[in-house]
């Protein structure tokens, strides 16, 4: 009851991902388009941070540099201290099944196996054993209160279960860096409010997440947000202040912004 | 927020002391709405001019004055319940005022000033959020009122990302400022009162 809000080792910690001065150029000449100019973001364990821009600000470019599908013109990506440039191709693909679970905004989900079996999927491709696999995922999908719906199919799954099975497929075995574009997708807001609090809940647990969307409501879930524009990050968030600072009064108010009201209105 | 509909609302459960009402009040609105002593009971007089609740005569003024509900007290009620609050008109918006001066303000820009504003909002959001992580502590009444809040301001998160849009869209197309006098203008085409 003390409020300390996520304090998991930020500051001292190696950040799960760091990207230092990251930039990425398409094309040559007068088509050259600069998707990303500069950009430094750090993200410690425990920590969600969401980045916010409009469409064509390279807030997917910056997604898909982070999770190492793609590599930087210039500057450097590190996962959990490591720097990518410096490993082979299949140390990079070892590294995206064993660390970096990925949520798209259309979920993904492959639609011939059960929930369990899409869940079950990464750690089998990375070499564990199906029976290994199916109790991880089994757990996974508990601990996301899916226990229920592991034997179904994805069409046979709601919207928002969908994502949430995408999610546990994200979070199963020692991921420790999640990387969500649009998560809650065309869910409705309820749903969309249950994705982000699964996505917090990681990040309480030890989970550093970086969550790419345009939706404020969304990116209000995350420690820190980071404004991206025309490829440059131009602003961002001050530290979140924790709860207490919320029930400190303001002038004729308990919280910050909340509307006041006059005798007889 | 009508301080007089909703003390008549908690009225029309039972009759109740003035100090009852305001902590009454206070808890259904998940304390977000924090009422002070002396509105209650200015409203309570208010009310009992217009006839829309009665006290204890004989009791002295106080937090042990008993009010009760009128039938005309009860009428208003429903009636308010259905009156649809006053939205047609445009409330003057500061930010609304300080995006299109700071359009036509030499050496300004004007997407560094939306960005300001937005990078304020996001945060008053995140406050706000914070509230609904603690689910234990978060009751429907809460989570009402902390949605509202969150849809208002995302409301205009989203108005400064449309401008933000707009002015770069006209400003590539080369497109020519307003007219300076735009708002009287648009309040005499929706044929807006004052």
């Amino acid at each position: 009851m003390n409020g300390a809000g996520p304090t998991t080792g930020k500051g001292k910690a190696v950040a799960v991902l760091e990207m230092r001065s990251v930039s990425k150029t398409y094309g040559t000449g007068a088509a050259q388009v600069h998707a990303l100019r500069g950009v430094d973001l750090s993200v410690p364990a425990g920590t969600m941070v969401a980045v916010m821009g409009p469409s064509g600000s390279g807030k997917s470019t910056l997604l898909t540099i982070a999770g190492s599908l793609e590599d930087p013109t210039s500057g450097d990506v590190l996962i959990g201290g490591m720097e990518l440039a410096r490993m082979s191709r299949n140390g990079k693909a070892r590294l995206r099944r064993r660390t970096v679970g990925y949520v798209f905004q259309d979920f993904n989900l492959l639609p011939g196996l059960t929930a369990a079996e899409n869940v079950a999927l990464p750690l089998e491709l990375d070499g564990m054993s199906a029976r290994r696999a199916r109790a991880a995922s089994l757990q996974t999908l508990d601990e996301l209160g899916l226990a229920e719906r592991a034997a179904q199919f994805p069409d046979q799954l709601s919207g928002g279960e969908r994502q949430r099975v995408a999610i546990a497929r994200a979070l199963v075995g020692q991921h420790r860096l999640l990387l969500a574009d649009e998560p809650s997708g065309a869910l409705d807001s309820v749903n969309a409010e249950e994705v982000m609090r699964l996505l917090h809940n990681a990040c309480k647990r030890g989970v550093a997440a970086v969550v790419v969307t345009h939706d404020a409501q969304l990116a209000s879930w995350a420690d820190r947000v980071v404004f991206l524009r025309d490829g440059l990050v131009v602003d961002q968030t001050a530290p979140a202040a924790g709860p207490e600072s919320l029930l400190s009064a303001g002038p004729g108010g308990r919280l910050p912004g909340a509307p006041r009201m006059g005798p007889g209105q | 927020m009508s301080v007089r509909h909703a003390l008549l609302a908690l009225l029309s459960e039972g009759p109740k002391y003035g100090l009852q009402l305001r902590e009454e009040f206070e808890a259904r609105t998940g304390e977000v709405w924090p009422l002070n002593v002396g509105q209650v009971y200015q409203t309570l007089q208010r009310l009992e001019r217009d006839g829309l609740v009665e006290s204890d005569d004989d009791a002295d003024e106080g937090p042990q004055k008993g009010f009760r509900i009128t039938e005309d007290g009860t009428a208003e009620l429903a009636s308010w319940l259905r009156t649809p609050p006053d939205l047609a008109s445009p409330p003057r918006d500061e930010l609304v005022m300080k995006v299109l001066v700071a359009v036509r303000m030499p050496g300004t820009d004007v997407h560094d000033v939306i960005q300001v504003h937005r990078r304020y909002l996001v945060e008053l959001m995140q406050q706000w959020t914070r509230i609904k992580e603690d689910e234990a502590e978060f009751d429907v009444s809460l989570a009402l009122v902390v949605d509202a809040e969150l849809f208002r301001l995302d409301a205009v998160i989203r108005w400064l990302d449309s401008a933000d849009g707009r002015l770069k869209r006209a400003a590539a197309d080369e497109q020519p400022l307003l007219p300076a006098a735009s708002l009287p203008r648009l309040r005499r085409r929706v044929g807006v009162r004052r």
